[in-house]
């Protein structure tokens, strides 16, 4: 049973989205029903998964593999596995795609499609965590990245500045375009790899041992690892190719930028240390440092990037590039303490800026204004609202107790083992985002009371329980991250063991 | 050794469908143009079913060659013969309605159908230059009348001047290239012109390869022989500009291919930088171009060209994997164009324009035909879930495979460029203001075909198994791999 539980983690929303299809699309009840239930059992099966994930097993790192032939000749097999750095992201893949279901029940104009095109996505997703095929690797990166382009340019917002508009469909091109563009390097990368290794297979395992055997020169990994670096690393909001993300993020509709900021960035960190640092161990050693510069400017200039907004969402927005930074610089220190630092950042900040989306979505949806110098003492009216963003912004500035904690403190060990001068740098980042975070707070929740916004209800109960499901992994990982570090470690330590 | 008849039942069984519907037309008294136009069409469903399933039950081990090299009955040419005969059935049952309403005597067109698939078929087959200009110019001659066949309509008219004229000049300069070969080596037999090839004839029959190949590259709109394929993509009834796309595309590649790798093999090395430079051009030409478009038709013809490019660059390859990705790309790409050409027909159908502004609003008048033709361009960006993604990926894979990376990169680029003109299309479906906000209801029965072609778009993007073995036994029967 276990052995099938991944594959059905991508066949469940594929399945959805066909059934929704067939769904009339005036039955709007029985479509979020399926939709939520589909949403609820994906999350039962992550769960699943990373329960079942046995970290003391030792031996080979990937686990529930999983082999069906495909296109034999040609040396592509729809091949699924978890390792420790996947198992985490299954997980935090079921969290979000749960509250983004529940929370796109708010949807109204034309639910069923957007449904079909967020299992979709969802499909996407856990494919590419679950890949170790190098082929369906790329093939679900691709498949997350399509439905983006209609979910944000037809379910989207425009955003309405002091002499200029960003529009929805501005946010939604942009977005797909850089992200397509930066996916064209990966395509290069990929097809390198093969051709290069000459083994006649895509299998990332039998790619590996190759490429730790010797298959791959160190010029060959040299040349082709900025390919894959910068294609995976603008997914993940690598500085300078980081600008769709705010203003994707805040063009898309809620759900869109929870799973988005929340899974589909870190597909792309996950990316580097699933292709580029396995299979390309000599590369990732030459241009580490590069990398970690780059992570290193991420976080700063993120940080101060998000000071300047005044839009609730293009803070968040910033802030995830900064954040993202965390996960960039971890994985540059190439040292176990910081890589298992920058995984348990990528599961924090996804369940973080997910609940962030969806205070701020729910905000915006009530006051139709995301102006944080209009909004005003909102925690009278909005008590659950604001205890959400409350808790969201506190594990983002790294209080302990709260899972940023925990994640940033092992970056930062692990950056000042290796780089000391730029993981002080990073430290700094941290204490702008304290800055933002808490000026942002004492403003817009805790300012005077506005009697313009006397009006505004609280969160609903279906978004309260969305909001609710989000903070719990906040807390639990941050007073007792155990768990996460047994699963995360021998994954890492394999990973780390390839380089030279 | 008498000569074994039954290996070409599939063309003498299209030919004799070809004649029966032509017949059919006149020699029986109908009592309405519907029953008429119905009864012909299931004739026509039913015959290409039968050659079919004949082609496929009568397919031998061996590769055979028949008339002393004239013509081949292989496998190569049993999964161009298949493609064929399923594109020829798929237009046929897409343009029901336009016949019903636009064409007087339906007999000729589904009988014009099926010459040009038999055309076709023998393109595939063909084993020698003569045998092969024949039958180029039995499917050009069948496209000319039926891109003509749109009376009353001045641009029909005006797309068949420019295509029989722009034919006959690249037939002219095919038949002066087959001259060209036979004077240098005295054999018109693709494997035994390629072995013949002596030091001092070689430039004369390089020369012969390059006229012949350029008249090809008309019948594929490779650039700078592409101009004639806007125009009559636009002129021509809609179905036809389908039949264009596919089956043209198609059999001009099935002949190609084997022309390159029997003639060829042994002067590769001077013709493949040229012709991957052809390549370059075709996908950038068409790419760019395609950007500026604002009819639909035209669109979807620079964007052919553009596909022209990518497979070129797996028959460039001339290896194994580049060759059966090539067969690939066409079998994916026949349903990817006729689902979106199937759409294209509908809209015109329902609402007689044809330009890209006029599928604003797609979406909420038929989230179907939008749902439809968005997979479509989809697939023809290289999207999955849909046939584009893996077809394109093993084409650039096996172009590099054969040393080609560069021209991967002006692919990959290329495909990425073409993505901006296809998302233009859907934005206007699903987030345009439609100027008619009433619904277009499609009947049960017509979208019967519109779902076919779009599961197989889809099949072939998931489980492409089937028809990769297909395609890898077809390539394995050319004579350099």
């Amino acid at each position: 049973m276990e052995q099938r539980l991944l594959e059905w983690l991508i066949y469940l929303p594929m399945l959805t989205a066909a059934a929704l299809i067939a769904l009339p699309a005036s039955a709007r009840t029985l479509t979020r029903g399926v939709s939520i239930a589909s949403g609820a059992l994906l999350m039962a099966g992550s769960a699943w998964v990373f329960i079942a994930f046995d970290y003391s097993a030792g031996g080979e790192t990937f686990q529930m593999v999983k082999v069906y032939p495909w296109l034999q000749s040609v040396g592509i097999d729809f091949r699924l596995g978890v390792d420790g750095v996947a198992a985490p992201m299954i997980l935090l893949t079921g969290i979000v795609a749960l509250t983004g279901t529940v929370i796109a029940a708010n949807v109204e104009r034309d639910a069923k499609t957007y449904y079909v095109l967020l299992f979709v996505l969802i499909a996407g997703v856990y494919g590419t965590f679950a890949s170790l095929d190098l082929f369906f690797f790329f093939f679900f990166y691709e498949l997350a990245i399509v439905p983006m382009y209609l979910l944000i340019a037809v379910w989207g917002s425009s955003s309405t500045f002091k002499d200029f508009i960003r529009t929805k469909e501005y946010g939604a091109l942009k977005l797909v375009l850089m992200i397509v563009a930066a996916s064209v390097l990966v395509w290069i990368g990929v097809i390198a790899i093969y051709v290069w290794a000459d083994i006649g297979t895509f299998n990332i395992i039998a790619l590996r041992d190759a490429a730790q055997d010797g298959a791959l020169s160190g010029d060959f990994q040299r040349v082709v690892f900025p390919l894959v670096m910068v294609g995976f690393g603008l997914l993940a909001g690598l500085w300078p190719f980081h600008t769709w993300s705010p203003d994707g993020h805040v063009a898309a509709p809620t759900s869109v930028s929870m799973l988005h900021a929340g899974v589909l960035m870190k597909l792309g960190a996950f990316g580097i240390i699933r292709v580029g640092m396995t299979l390309l161990p000599e590369g990732m050693d030459a241009w580490s440092l590069v990398l970690f510069i780059l992570g290193t400017v991420n976080v700063v200039y993120g940080a101060v990037s998000a000071m300047a907004q005044t839009d609730l969402k293009y803070v968040v927005g910033y802030s995830s590039v900064s954040h993202m930074g965390y996960v960039l610089m971890g994985i540059a220190t190439l040292d176990s303490v910081g890589l298992t630092g920058a995984t348990l950042q990528m599961f924090s900040h996804g369940v973080m800026t997910a609940l962030f989306f969806a205070v701020v979505g729910a905000i915006y949806e009530r006051a139709h204004t995301r102006d944080t110098l209009l909004l005003n003492g909102l925690a009278s009216r909005m008590g659950w609202a604001s205890a959400f963003f409350v808790i969201a912004g506190l594990a983002s500035l790294g209080l302990p107790g709260l899972s940023g904690f925990i994640a940033e403190l092992l970056v930062f060990i692990g950056a000042f083992r290796t780089e000391p001068v730029l993981g002080a740098l990073g430290v700094l980042g941290a204490a702008i985002t304290a800055v933002y975070i808490l000026r942002l707070i004492a403003r817009v929740f805790f300012g005077q009371r506005d009697k313009q916004w006397d009006a505004l209800s609280d969160l609903t109960p279906r978004e309260i329980a969305a909001a609710g499901a989000l903070a719990v992994p906040l807390l639990l990982v941050g007073v007792w991250p155990a768990p996460f570090l047994d699963v995360i470690r021998p994954g890492v330590d394999a990973v780390l063991g390839g380089l030279p | 050794m008498p000569v074994d008849f039954t290996l070409l039942l599939p063309e003498f069984m299209l030919a004799g469908l070809g004649a029966l519907a032509l017949a059919g037309d006149f020699a029986l008294p109908w009592r309405s143009r519907k029953a008429r136009n119905g009864s012909l069409a299931a004739l026509t469903l039913l015959g290409l079913a039968a050659v079919f399933a004949a082609a496929l039950t009568g397919r031998r081990d061996e590769p055979e060659i028949l008339y002393d090299h004239l013509i081949y009955v292989d496998d190569y040419a049993l999964f161009f013969k298949a493609l064929a005969i399923a594109a020829g059935a798929a237009v046929v049952l897409i343009s029901l309605d336009y016949v019903h309403r636009r064409i007087h005597h339906p007999g000729e067109f589904y009988a014009l159908v099926v010459f040009a698939v038999l055309g076709a078929s023998l393109m595939a087959g063909a084993a020698e230059l003569l045998t092969a200009y024949i039958a180029v110019e039995l499917l050009a001659f069948c496209l000319y009348a039926l891109v003509a066949l749109g009376r009353g309509d001045k641009r029909s008219g005006e797309a068949a001047v420019k295509y029989i004229l722009l034919g006959a000049i690249s037939s002219a300069v095919m038949l002066f290239g087959i001259g060209v070969i036979y004077g240098a080596v005295g054999e018109t037999s693709f494997r035994l012109a390629d072995s013949l090839i002596g030091a001092l004839s070689r430039p004369t029959a390089l020369l012969g390869f390059a006229m012949f190949t350029a008249g090809l590259g008309f019948k594929l709109s490779m650039a700078p022989f592409h101009l004639w394929a806007p125009d009559v993509y636009e002129g021509a009834p809609t179905p036809v500009t389908a039949l264009v796309a596919v089956l043209s595309k198609a059999a001009a590649f099935a002949l190609t291919l084997r022309f390159l790798a029997e003639a060829g093999a042994s002067s590769l090395d001077e013709w493949r930088t040229p012709l991957a430079i052809f390549a370059a051009l075709t996908m950038t030409v068409g790419t760019l171009t395609a950007l500026a478009q604002e009819n639909i038709k035209r669109l979807l013809a620079y964007s052919s060209v553009a596909q022209v490019g990518f497979v070129l660059v797996g028959v460039i390859a001339l290896n194994d994997s580049g060759a059966s990705a090539a067969l690939l790309h066409l079998a994916g790409y026949a349903f990817t164009n006729l689902a979106a050409f199937a759409v294209v027909i509908v809209v015109e159908a329902k609402t007689g324009k044809e330009d890209i502004e006029d599928y604003a609003g797609l979406a909420s008048r038929s989230p179907f035909l939008a749902m439809t033709l968005a997979s479509a361009v989809f697939s023809l960006a290289g999207l999955p879930i849909f046939a584009g993604f893996v077809t394109k990926f093993l084409l650039f894979t096996a172009a590099v495979e054969g040393g080609l990376t560069w021209l991967m990169v002006v692919a990959v680029v290329n495909s990425l460029v073409s993505l901006y003109y296809y998302l233009r299309i859907v934005r206007l479906m699903y987030v345009g203001e439609a100027a008619e906000k009433s619904r277009l209801p499609l009947p049960v029965a017509a979208s019967v075909p519109v779902w076919l072609l779009l599961a197989g778009t889809v099949l072939v993007g998931v489980y492409p198994a089937p028809v990769m073995e297909a395609a890898e036994a077809a390539a394995r029967v050319l004579a350099p791999f």
